[in-house]
């Protein structure tokens, strides 16, 4: 086995790439950061397929500390019903969700799976949307066993609740492609059949048979291809508006009606080829204005969160059975690091229930038989055993979601309210235009009127402010994405740039949750006491006892002191029969049990507290003070005001600041705010916040790792871009100049065009070539505008930031 | 310059035939990944032992 040398450096691990610690791990001259990258390579090389290393450097995945996760759930009918795409007899296919994806020895590996199991019959990979579809016959292998096969080798598929529950699978929507590629077809073939009267040779015959075939090429483009404008524009009137698509459609139908008219009655070649131009660019900008991030989901809920299925005591036995069959009374077995997917009774164990999922808080507590857990609690030591008291869709976690907000999507039908304001007036001026024109001509010359009053109908068709829109916007959307700045759809532009009032939420929002930072309060701690909370605190593998460790990593570690660990309650030892306790305010005997934080006791006397608190991100004060000069504040918090005075420096009055909020409470504060008629900008991060991201005018997620949960949102942003969200929401904002530019320059070209128009002067082929001008205009304008913009308010974004997503 | 009406004749049908080798592309399946395909072309077809060259 050869492979190029040069590749290996001494100290990073051959697989994935991380630093080779402590024990080195060499077989065949390679190093591996542990075992689980040895045993990865192994396989791989026995099977011939090394080449995997080969494509790119260090492709792998590191399997340090990640927890195998049990499929035996796999094995159920119910769970594979659900899952599988297809099946008959002999083969199946399953469609996995694998999120380590990333490159393209990824790609070589998973679709020469077949290779490792005989009975993968076809794997083929979805690169953008990190997926992998398998073909297997049902006789050789097994859905668990394929899903072990890949978990073996790195690439663990992710399977949640959701996926189980919501049966049809996102297919992606090709109506659009279909409707541009038919209306470029007849966009060009029209524009051919026009040909000869551009060349002025309509005299011929054949002339008249091509304006024929034009009609019949026409009715499609307007049946099929504007079909949507049309519609828009009749339930638009239908309902008393003036919505953009009204003058769209009454310039399409006074270009189909004249031409068919000017082809008929042999007066004319017709303005088809117009016509095809203006619904071909109208598609493009409806196809530039979105676009799709595979890989971000702005509609998860708590079910995307939940595992599959769980352990549940069947007659004595622990067999894997689908959350969804889980009936009260069953009994739960919930293993260290897992979720609790429902509400229920502890009736065995004890551990440490951390709720920061639901409540976004730093919030562990201790929990032992007969106490209540809720769904969404996850269990950090230990393991319990439960019964369950409801079931998954009627847990206190998932009531939120029957909160009125969640009932409907608040951007369905929205149109955008600047083109339809411009609309309104647009129409009423050019209906009088067209109007005075008919008035004028009619008294000397009724053929020229009819000509004149449609030629106005044509040229005023607002297509250039049909297209400000999507390409400006679209093109917003591609400049943020390039930033980190996942913005769902284009009316969550315009949305934004409404927003008067931003209300920020606290913990993992504002403060930064990968930085754990406790703070020691009470009698000052000798040298001694230090070495002996060290020794302590270095044998335990909870957060909080890495986070003292790591306070206090200066002192020397006795490793003589041995340790008893209580699980959820803190550690003790004794030391020349002294007693040291460290721990939480009960393990300690401390009777203010409601004060948070790990207590530190000699004896009978506790000496004092590490206190858990907050690291706010580094920009905060400049970001608050930036946000300050445009919009109003108000920060919700589902902690208690311990925090208050610290936050209070940076808000004008102390009333803006809201402590011990629950979910729904920060709800109920966004509804308040628009009651108010306010538009709200909500700026959370986890679930807790999830009813107030929903019932804001713009929902704003911010995230460490895009990969994660999110919760439904309009935006998401990645929490290393924290600091540029003001300027980002100033560019949006500032982005609606380049419309008006737009705008601007459109009714420029509408102005020339109707002086032709008025006097009966328009031509095809002057038709022909303004309106397309225009277009070109609008978009050049929309897109280099709005790059302009970016760059002089945001700075420049290099491209190998852009990632799949 | 009669002759530009037969070419523009055929050049229609032509275009149909390409109208509808696009919408057998669509409907196949070929823009459901965009990007995949474009990787997995410059993979090398796999000898059977890699120790070999």
């Amino acid at each position: 086995m050869e492979i190029a040398p040069e590749q290996i450096t001494a100290t990073t691990c051959y697989h994935c790439g991380e630093k080779c610690e402590e024990e080195k791990i060499v077989i065949e001259d390679k190093p591996f950061c542990c075992e689980g990258c040895k045993m990865v390579y192994q396989i791989l090389s026995e099977n011939d397929l090394c080449t995997y290393y080969q494509l790119e450097e260090n492709p792998g995945f590191s399997l340090k500390g990640k927890r195998g996760t049990t499929y035996a759930f796999l094995d159920e009918k119910v769970v594979q019903e659900g899952l599988l795409t297809f099946q008959n007899d002999k083969l199946a296919k399953v469609s996995f969700y694998l999120p380590q994806i990333h490159c393209s020895s990824c790609i070589w590996l998973l679709e020469n799976l077949y290779k490792l199991t005989p009975g993968i019959v076809q794997s083929q990979v979805n690169f953008p949307k990190k997926k992998i579809q398998l073909t297997y016959l049902k006789a050789e292998t097994t859905l668990r066993q394929l899903a072990e096969l890949l978990s073996s080798i790195g690439y663990a598929p992710q399977i949640n609740y959701d996926q189980l529950t919501s049966k049809e699978e996102q297919v992606t929507n090709h109506t659009l492609t279909y409707k541009l590629g038919v209306t470029g077809f007849l966009f060009g073939n029209i524009m051919l059949l026009s040909f000869p009267e551009y060349l002025g040779l309509q005299q011929s015959v054949y002339a008249q048979w091509f304006g024929y075939l034009n009609i019949a090429l026409a009715l499609p483009l307007l049946f099929y291809s504007a079909v949507d404008y049309l519609k828009s524009a009749y339930y638009g009137l239908k309902q008393g508006h003036l919505n953009i698509d009204v003058p769209v459609s009454l310039g399409m139908l006074a270009l189909f009606g004249r031409s068919m008219y000017d082809i008929l009655s042999h007066t004319g070649a017709g303005f088809f080829d117009s016509l095809a131009g203006l619904i071909f660019f109208l598609l493009i900008g409806k196809w530039f204005q979105q676009k799709t991030y595979y890989n971000l989901s702005f509609e998860r809920d708590y079910r995307s969160y939940f595992p599959v299925a769980t352990l549940v005591k069947k007659a004595g036995e622990w067999i894997s059975v689908p959350l969804n069959k889980v009936e009260p009374g069953d009994r739960l077995w919930i293993k260290n690091g897992e979720l609790i997917p429902v509400d229920a009774l502890i009736v065995e164990g004890r551990g440490y229930l951390d709720y920061s999922f639901v409540t976004g808080e730093e919030d562990l507590s201790t929990k032992g038989v007969g106490d209540k857990v809720f769904a969404g609690g996850k269990l950090n030591t230990g393991s319990i055993e439960i019964e369950v008291l409801r079931r998954v869709e009627h847990s206190y976690l998932t009531q939120l979601w029957n909160e009125q907000a969640f009932k409907k999507d608040k951007f369905e039908g929205r149109q955008s309210r600047l083109a339809n304001t411009i609309a309104k007036y647009f129409t009423i001026v050019i209906l009088i235009v067209a109007s005075l024109t008919l008035a004028f001509w009619w008294s000397t010359d009724l053929d020229m009127a009819f000509k004149a009053f449609t030629a106005v109908l044509i040229i005023a068709c607002p297509c250039a402010v049909a297209l400000a829109i999507p390409f400006t916007y679209g093109n917003v959307l591609r400049l943020l994405a390039r930033r980190k700045f996942y913005i769902r759809h284009i009316q969550v532009i315009e949305a934004m740039q409404e927003v008067e009032q931003v209300v920020l939420d606290k913990t993992g929002t504002l403060t930064d949750n990968k930085e754990l930072r406790l703070t020691y309060q009470g009698t000052a701690l000798a040298e001694g006491e230090q070495q002996i909370i060290r020794s302590m605190a270095s044998q335990s593998s909870h957060p909080l006892s890495i986070g003292i460790a790591e306070r206090l990593q200066d002192v020397e570690v006795d490793r003589t002191i041995s340790v008893q660990e209580f699980p959820g309650l803190g550690l003790l030892t004794k030391i020349n029969g002294m007693t040291y306790k460290l721990g939480s305010a009960s393990f300690v005997g401390y009777d203010k049990s409601h004060q948070k934080g790990v207590f530190w006791q000699v004896g009978q006397e506790i000496r004092g507290v590490f206190v858990v608190q907050n690291q706010y991100r580094k920009s905060l004060p400049v970001f608050i003070q930036q946000l300050k000069t445009k919009f109003g504040l108000a920060l919700l918090s589902g902690d208690n005001d311990q925090e208050k005075e610290r936050l209070r420096p940076y808000f004008d009055s102390p009333e803006q600041l809201h402590f011990d909020q629950s979910p729904t409470d920060k709800l109920n504060f966004v509804a308040q705010l628009q009651a108010e008629n306010q538009k709200v900008l909500m700026l959370g991060d986890g679930i807790n916040d999830a009813g107030a991201l929903r019932q804001s005018d713009v929902g704003l997620v911010l995230t460490e790792d895009i990969n994660n949960f999110t919760p439904a949102s309009d935006a998401i942003i990645a929490a290393e871009r924290f600091q540029m969200l003001p300027q980002m929401l100033t560019f949006v904002q500032e982005s609606r100049w380049v419309v008006y530019l737009a705008y601007f320059i459109a009714s420029c070209y509408n102005i020339i065009g109707l002086s032709y128009a008025v006097q009966g002067l328009l031509s095809p082929v002057v038709a022909a070539i303004l309106m397309p001008l225009s277009a070109i205009t609008i978009v050049i304008i929309g897109v280099l505008g709005s790059s302009g913009l970016a760059y002089w308010r945001l700075g420049k974004e290099s491209d190998k930031n852009h990632q799949w997503v | 310059m009669k002759i530009i009406f037969l070419l523009i004749g055929i050049s229609l049908i032509v275009a149909l035939g390409f109208l509808v080798a696009f919408l057998w592309a669509v409907r196949s399946g070929q823009y459901e990944d965009e990007y995949t395909p474009s990787v997995r072309i410059l993979f090398d077809q796999q000898t059977k032992n890699i120790s070999d060259d």
